[in-house]
């Protein structure tokens, strides 16, 4: 069960899908007015991706390599329809917050990502656990967010008030707050140097250190492609050479033998 | 003798305007906007004045002693800022608030983006802008000698003729504390128009268009005097003197401006006829300073001795 307990982990913390990955962000965005509205979508994306693992993972070798991704989203899609329809009957209160990022969920790059980088290739039991640590990351995420906004925005947590209504910062519920909220956990993160996707080791080659986040400019953007095109060159052609030495030794080993077998036949 | 041979490299034709000098010109042609403001609303209109001017001034300068930056609290451009958010406020709006406003101006829409010169929208604005989202009950409350009531634009807006056309122009209505007098405006933006800090483009453009389009679309027909009232009423003419020609903020070529200018006129009219609000100035103009980078890239002036070739090839 130990790679269970490391999926766990790795979605939760390492590979956090909202401050590390920085993936999902339109719901991230949109739905984390109130923390019970962040905790609802979470927990919704949770179940479909744990789900959505399991049966993709069970599927892994009948889908076809070159349809999988149509295959996935058909899995995805009929999953996102059942929670919809459940939650339509019995938590009426969120399907109507939540409203169209409940159907998102089918094209949520989080559920589409773990499907292609996690449970296309492994086995179901870690699939499932990747699937729980990935959305309860989400989860964790979205009810940051949602609680932060939540307390600037309405003085409430939870739907709970403790703050008088004179004091409310409505810009927090709305979604300019969404992305200043956003932009200020980032820059925690950033300031305490804790892995995120803005905050990449630099890359020395480039002037600008190659971390995109501190960029002013679009130049660096052709000059980094440049960069990585001469890269991939120097890549190839050491490949090329590689290719070339082993052909050359096989040739030269081939021969060799050629020869020793034409001693051992004169013998 | 040493100024005959003297050679340099370009420039060489200087002016002695600095930074400084045009943020404190700037301030000064504001104070007649600012004292009527007092004058007609009281004293709590000077006490917001100087709450924004101050918690604006400070802000600036504890975020550059705390991130180590140069400090550039003297050159005034933090003291503008404040002026002129406190003169797009009510002069019943709570002190707090007007703080929460001034902080957020200096370091969410100033220096987080680099500070002056970097900015991409208007700093008092963009605070004007996220006062009004965030406490749209308390922007829009105007008490005018003991009474809360609409604004005339409002009023206007609303169906109401009531209000006199004078009044408007001197400044004796309800409103945010900077915007009543239009006289007071004018009177300032003369001022900045002698001293050459601001062109007539950018206002005149903003102004024009703004009035074609009420012709058209005001549904009042040729009426001079509901144009004259939709010009002189709300913050037109502050917004199109004082804030639309922020230099960071609005475009540097002169085709630029001219652009600029009529946007923020089709915007301002698109807001105010067509929109729920009948204000529509701070609108119009930050999402005009969002554009001018577009703006100017489209209206860069060809080099002399470049004319007619293409691509600068």
């Amino acid at each position: 069960m130990n790679s269970c307990t490391e999926r766990l982990k790795n979605g939760i913390i390492t590979e956090n899908p909202t401050f590390v990955m920085m993936l999902g962000m339109c719901p991230t965005l949109a739905v984390t007015s109130s923390a019970i509205n962040g905790l609802g979508m979470g927990l919704t994306t949770t179940v479909v991706l744990v789900l959505s693992n399991a049966f993709i993972s069970l599927l892994r070798k009948v889908i076809p390599d070159k349809v999988r991704i149509p295959g996935f989203i058909v899995v995805v899609a009929s999953f996102v329809t059942i929670i919809q329809l459940l939650l339509k009957a019995f938590l009426p209160f969120l399907d109507s917050a939540l409203g169209v990022y409940i159907p998102l969920i089918v094209v949520n790059c989080i559920i589409l990502g773990r499907a292609e980088a996690y449970a296309s290739k492994n086995p179901v039991l870690p699939s499932i656990f990747d699937g729980l640590g990935m959305g309860l990351g989400f989860t964790f995420g979205l009810t940051c967010l949602g609680i932060c906004r939540e307390i600037l925005g309405a003085g409430a947590i939870f739907g709970k008030a403790f703050i008088p209504e004179d004091f409310h910062i409505t810009f927090f519920v709305l979604a300019p707050g969404a992305f200043l909220v956003l932009s200020f956990l980032t820059a925690i993160q950033n300031k305490l140097k804790l892995p995120s996707a803005t905050n990449v080791a630099g890359d020395d080659s480039l002037s600008c250190g190659g971390n995109c986040a501190s960029c002013t400019g679009a130049s660096c953007v052709a000059n980094k492609g440049i960069v990585e095109a001469e890269r991939a060159a120097e890549k190839a052609a050491k490949a090329q050479a590689a290719k070339e030495a082993a052909e050359k030794a096989k040739a030269a080993k081939a021969a060799k033998a050629a020869q020793e077998a034409a001693k051992k036949k004169e013998e | 003798m040493s100024n005959l041979l003297n050679i340099s490299s370009s420039p060489h034709v200087r002016d002695k305007s600095s930074t400084r000098s045009i943020m404190w010109d700037v301030f000064l042609a504001l104070i007649p906007a600012a004292l009527f403001g007092v004058w007609n609303f009281g004293y709590q209109a000077a006490v917001l004045i100087a709450v924004c001017v101050a918690t604006c001034v400070l802000t600036e300068y504890i975020w550059q002693k705390g991130m180590k930056l140069p400090l550039t609290v003297s050159d005034g451009s933090a003291a503008l800022t404040g002026l002129l958010l406190a003169l797009n406020l009510s002069s019943t709006f709570p002190v707090w608030m007007a703080i929460l406003g001034s902080v957020f101006a200096i370091i969410i829409v100033k220096q987080l983006f680099g500070g002056l010169g970097q900015n991409f929208m208007n700093p008092a604005l963009g605070a004007r802008c996220f006062l009004m989202v965030s406490f749209a009950g308390k922007m829009t409350s105007f008490t005018y000698d003991g009474v809360t009531g609409a604004t005339p634009l409002a009023l206007i807006k609303s169906g109401d003729d009531s209000t006199e056309l004078l009044d408007m122009f001197l400044g004796t209505i309800g409103g945010t504390i900077g915007e009543t007098s239009t006289l007071a405006l004018l009177l300032g933006a003369a001022y900045l128009l002698v001293r050459k800090v601001i062109t007539w483009k950018i206002p005149v453009c903003y102004i024009a268009t703004f009035a074609v389009f009420a012709l058209l679309f005001g549904g009042h027909g040729f009426d001079m005097t509901y144009l004259a009232k939709e010009i002189c009423g709300g913050g037109l003419i502050l917004g199109a003197f004082f804030m639309a020609t922020d230099y960071v903020t609005s475009p540097i070529t002169s085709k630029g401006q001219i652009i600029f200018g009529i946007l923020l006129g089709i915007l301002t009219g698109v807001f105010r006829i067509f929109g729920a609000s009948a204000e529509g100035v701070s609108y119009a103009i930050i999402i005009s300073n969002l554009l001018v980078p577009l703006i100017e890239k489209v209206t860069i002036p060809v080099p002399f001795g470049k004319e007619g070739i293409k691509d600068g090839k």
